[in-house]
């Protein structure tokens, strides 16, 4: 971060980013309020949420290879959009509950319980919720080294979402072929840069 | 997840036009998606369909019937594309006319049938069912069909003959699902019910529906309609009908055998691996803001004229 930036700018593109992020989700709303959503519009909203969440899950996750590889620094947006994740998957969850499943917690309360599809969604939501509750400045003074430890849960919350997004159809389609491959090139990254030796870097 | 193999197609086999339609995908991940939902679709028109005489029949279902707009836009129909959407928009270039329908195996008088000369040679009766998906949402509908019990009297069934098995056809041209990498399936889709399901008078070859011909995301011109049954027995746009001493094969239950069975009768007790099926959400029933849920009957509702067909079968164990 050798560029100096006048705080004013940061603060902009700080939140701009949570302008667009939330675009996705208005859109869908409204064209599932307004009838633009075909015949069964809460699967259609509710699946968009899902993906969306995935969606920024994995843009959390390019951050660092984006660095290293090609020297692209957007880690000032990294936050924002692991924030983005929780929040979709907050609401991917919501709708499950509400317009989905209408709030009969008799069958919801089984299904979270006994169905691994659901079941594993539901795990990656609940390890979002403590990295959404520590990103912020004060957390990761307090945390010190197990802050990053903490975060690396990530890795963990991404797993699982992947493969509730595998179960979510009957059938292998293109997007999830895409997504899927996404988090396993980019975890698998992570893997492999653990097992290689580096030379000693200096101190910046 | 589902045991997939991608089958392996020549690249000379790839059309363009299935290039063309699979690009949008790729953009919609890359691009700000969210704007790009339903904006510009190259969308084939569909031939349109024609009205059909039709008898009233005797089968209706007491609430209301789900649109036509939603009934000819959400689908399942694997060989134009794994979306909702995708049987509506892709299946433009499909022909279901001129179309035979070929009834052979255990049969005294096995026969080709044209589907035009049929529709007019046997009333073709209104029947308002319950849809069913695997997926846990359901429609009512009203198809255009006949028994499929008037077709196979035709054709003069043997003492032999114990099941009836369904082939759909195979256009690879014409269906953009059966061409390109990623097929969900291994063609052609069959299907089977036993003989006695098969001759059931709620077992309909539906030819139309709302009064008019079937659309062909719809599985023109002809296809199978089994109301107390998850919707993928409802074979779509068939070309044979054999009848057989031994259980057919069926699509779903070969790609994945602990998830689907051979009879699939709707049963709000016997679960989905991954989800419940003991309720069901009603497709149109509440727009967005209701979630139109609501319990699953035994049968689909349809206990009164089938529950008798399986006195003695483990119902359970046979899903």
């Amino acid at each position: 971060m050798a560029m100096a930036r006048s705080p004013f700018v940061d603060r902009l593109t700080g939140w701009g980013i949570y302008v667009i992020g939330f675009v996705p989700a208005a859109a869908s709303f409204w064209l599932g309020a307004t009838g633009g959503l075909g015949a069964d519009p809460v699967r259609a909203f509710e699946q968009t949420l899902g993906l969306w969440a995935l969606r920024f899950l994995i843009l959390t996750l390019a951050i660092t290879p984006l660095r290293q590889l090609a020297g692209v620094n957007l880690l000032r947006f990294r936050r924002a959009l692991g924030l983005l994740a929780f929040w979709y998957a907050a609401m991917h969850f919501t709708v499950y509950l509400t317009l989905d499943r209408g709030l009969i917690w008799s069958t919801i309360i089984p299904d979270i319980a006994r169905r691994p599809f659901i079941t594993l969604g539901f795990a990656a939501l609940v390890l979002l919720v403590p990295l959404a509750l520590t990103s912020n400045r004060l957390s990761i003074r307090h945390l010190g080294k197990n802050w990053r430890l903490l975060h690396r849960l990530v890795y963990v919350a991404v797993s699982l979402a992947g493969v509730h997004y595998l179960l979510a159809t009957k059938v292998l389609d293109l997007t999830q072929v895409v997504h899927i491959g996404l988090v396993v090139l980019l975890l698998g990254y992570r893997l492999v840069r653990s097992l290689i030796p580096r030379p000693e870097r200096r101190a910046a | 997840m589902p045991a997939y193999r991608p089958p392996v197609i020549p690249a000379s086999e790839i059309t363009p036009r299935s290039v063309y339609l699979r690009r949008r995908e790729f953009m919609g991940l890359m691009a700000g998606a969210g704007l790009a939902l339903g904006v510009g679709d190259a969308r084939a028109e569909a031939p349109a369909t024609v009205p059909l005489k039709t008898v009233p029949g005797s089968y209706k279902v007491g609430e209301p019937l789900t649109s036509r707009d939603d009934v000819t836009t959400y689908n399942n129909y694997y060989e134009f594309g794994t979306d909702k959407a995708d049987p509506s928009r892709h299946s433009g270039d499909f022909k279901p006319r001129p179309w035979t329908i070929t009834v052979d195996g255990l049969v005294g008088k096995p026969q080709t049938f044209d589907v035009d000369k049929l529709i007019a040679d046997l009333p073709v009766e209104e029947r308002i069912y319950r849809m069913r998906c695997v997926e846990a949402w359901s429609m009512v509908i009203p198809w255009d069909g006949i028994p499929l019990k008037a077709l196979l009297d035709k054709v003069e069934p043997q003492g032999s003959a114990k099941f009836v098995a369904f082939e759909t056809v195979v256009r690879p041209k014409e269906m953009p699902g059966q061409s390109g990498y990623l097929q969900p399936m291994p063609w052609p889709y069959v299907e089977g019910l036993r003989l006695d399901e098969a001759m059931h008078p709620l077992t309909i070859l539906a030819v139309g529906l709302y009064g008019e011909t079937l659309p062909n995301q719809n599985g023109a011109p002809i296809r199978l309609v089994v109301p107390w049954k998850y919707g993928f027995k409802g074979i779509k746009s068939i070309v044979r009908i054999s009848l057989v001493e031994k259980q057919p094969p069926n699509s779903w239950n070969s790609l994945q055998a602990n998830e689907y069975g051979f009879y699939a009768n709707v049963n709000p007790g016997v679960d989905h691996p991954r989800w419940s099926q003991a309720t069901e959400r009603r497709i149109g029933a509440s727009g967005f803001f209701g979630s139109g849920r609501r319990p699953t009957l035994m049968f689909n509702g349809y206990a009164d004229e089938v529950a008798s067909l399986y006195a003695g079968m483990d119902i359970r164990a046979n899903y």
